[in-house]
């Protein structure tokens, strides 16, 4: 990669236009750092204390860091495919396919948990609310949990026999069956008991509201991602005997490592932070429906302003966590690749 | 088996406002076939449609007496040398040249002895353990080359493999493909844009100008 660097201001005319460069730029980190401390400055160490001793908070932050993660997961199990399909195939409808991905960003949110709260009174959407209410256990034994397992192999181990399979189509299935002769029947039962339950205003609504908003990021990264990874070694993999998916597996994908860190990345952050739909499908309901968005409306509804800045606090701190690990991480990678 | 390994039977490209038709050229087995033309006349193309990465319009393809038209680039035995080398990023020399044997799922000790093999032949034995980012351009080149040839295709097609290379590599490049010239156990098409490589290796020369053939066969 090129440095971009220019060299040192010349004269006084250079050092004025970046100066004011910086005054223009410099004005919204400013900002920013005066939100962070005013935020700081208006609480104290004991209320902070105090708001995450509530039981209610301590399950907000629970169910969020669950939400999110998992959010996460299913985001990038759907933008890896549709970004390399939107970057590398050209389709009929690809352009009104590329405008639709678009909608849930420009999309106000309260129109998205609005428009989720409709699907579910739609006769598909009640039959569907209706087999997850019956059959949560068993879809998140048989299906999800394979799902995820075999994307994790697969995306751990490329070059591994174990990932190569992991990745094919009978990856996940193979992981369902060692399920169902395991510990299957029993998973199922457990999470049937503890996770039966309807869709709106439930658990699941939360991950749904917040996987609405957080893919369209995800996608649109990893579209970029793929764009920017040469076609040209998938070529040459394709003419040393790959097929198109083992040169996607064993070739492509790993370049795309940093970009899928950096959907994730988004994905997490953006589902953090996401309030309007799960406000609308998922409700507000304490011990409930309950993250760490909605604790901040919460609290303040009921008047308690330390309380919601203790969580706001806990939300830029959890954000910026995320944000330096994931560059850390990111950079540390780099190296390596 | 025919003798005339490659051929091309009238082929037609076209993509946007580029177009090339009725595009005929034989490579005889085991020969050295120079394609030569200005740069943007359409000689990647044809390589590419020969290595089965772009459709042609029209005509075909035979490799060996068979037509190849509409098979996968993987089934066409044909080893291929990008322009820019196209190395894997995240992959070891080592596994670059082992590739092509691991996804044809050969023992492990076989692949290892024909990276060695091939690290002696190109001089890139003390590279094996490094990634592209850390190579020279000279050093690039004999790893792509190294890996088209790992899995002995009966084709090798090269996108001018000796362009932007200084004097020394070039000429230690030139002294390898001669090496694979004087075996005759792959028949090979070069492009280049360069008459000087051209008068160093071809066998067959044959030269694109606007749109068409202008000298070929032998």
């Amino acid at each position: 990669m090129s440095d971009a660097r220019l060299p040192p201001p010349a004269d006084m005319s250079d050092r004025a236009f970046l100066a004011g460069m910086a005054i223009l730029g410099g004005s919204y980190v400013v900002l920013i750092i005066a939100l962070l401390t005013a935020n700081m400055f208006h609480t104290s160490f004991k209320d902070l204390k105090l708001a995450f001793q509530s039981e209610q908070i301590q399950y907000a932050i629970k169910l969020s860091v669950i939400s999110c993660t998992v959010t996460t997961i299913l985001a990038l199990w759907v933008a890896v495919p549709l970004g390399y399909l939107l970057a590398r195939t050209r389709f009929p409808g690809r352009e009104v396919v590329d405008t639709i991905l678009d909608i849930p960003i420009v999309l106000p949110p309260l129109v998205i948990g609005l428009s989720l709260l409709i699907l579910f009174t739609t006769i598909p959407g009640k039959a569907f609310e209706r087999v997850t209410n019956q059959h949560m256990g068993e879809l998140l034994t048989y299906f999800v949990l394979p799902l995820v397992t075999a994307a994790l192999i697969a995306f751990g181990c490329t070059r591994s026999t174990l990932g190569r399979f992991a990745g094919t189509l009978f990856g996940a299935p193979v992981v369902a069956l060692i399920l169902h002769v395991s510990v299957g029947e029993a998973l199922a039962e457990t999470l049937q008991d503890r996770l039966h339950t309807r869709i709106t205003y439930a658990i699941p609504s939360v991950i749904l509201a917040q996987f609405a908003v957080a893919t369209a990021f995800a996608v649109r990264t990893m579209t970029v991602t793929f764009q920017q990874i040469s076609p040209r070694t998938e070529q040459v993999a394709l003419t040393l005997g790959c097929s198109r998916s083992q040169a996607f597996w064993w070739v492509t994908l790993p370049q795309a490592r940093r970009g899928m860190l950096t959907a994730a990345t988004l994905a997490w952050a953006r589902s953090l932070g996401e309030f309007g739909p799960i406000l609308i499908f998922s409700g507000a309901t304490r011990m409930k429906t309950e993250v760490l968005s909605t604790s901040v409306f919460l609290e303040l509804s009921i008047g308690n302003l330390n309380a919601a800045i203790a969580v706001s606090i806990l939300m830029i701190a959890v954000a910026v966590a995320v944000l330096v690990l994931m560059r850390v991480f990111g950079l540390r990678g780099a190296s390596i690749i | 088996m025919n003798s005339n390994l490659l051929e091309v039977v009238n082929l037609g490209i076209q993509q946007g406002k580029f177009a090339l038709d009725g595009i005929t050229l034989r490579v005889p087995t085991g020969s050295y076939g120079v394609l030569m033309g200005r740069t943007g006349c359409g000689k990647t193309s044809i390589l590419e449609v020969i290595a089965g990465l772009r459709r042609a319009h029209s005509g075909e393809v035979l490799l060996g007496g068979r037509d190849v038209t509409f098979l996968p680039p993987a089934h066409r035995d044909v080893g291929y040398v990008p322009q820019d080398g196209a190395l894997f990023p995240t992959m070891t020399v080592a596994e670059q040249l082992g590739f092509a044997l691991l996804v044809r799922r050969a023992p492990r000790n076989e692949i290892e002895r024909r990276v060695q093999e091939l690290a002696e032949w190109l001089e890139i034995t003390p590279l094996l353990d490094r990634r592209p980012q850390g190579l020279s351009g000279g050093e690039a080149q004999r790893v792509a080359l190294g890996r088209a040839l790992s899995f002995r295709p009966r084709f090798l097609l090269m996108d001018e493999p000796l362009s932007s290379l200084d004097e020394a590599t070039h000429g230690h490049l030139v002294r390898l493909l001669q090496e694979i010239r004087e075996k005759r156990d792959v028949t090979v098409l070069h492009v280049t844009h360069s008459s000087r490589e051209a008068g160093d290796l071809a066998d067959v020369m044959l030269r694109l100008e606007d749109g068409r053939l202008v000298e070929g066969g032998r």
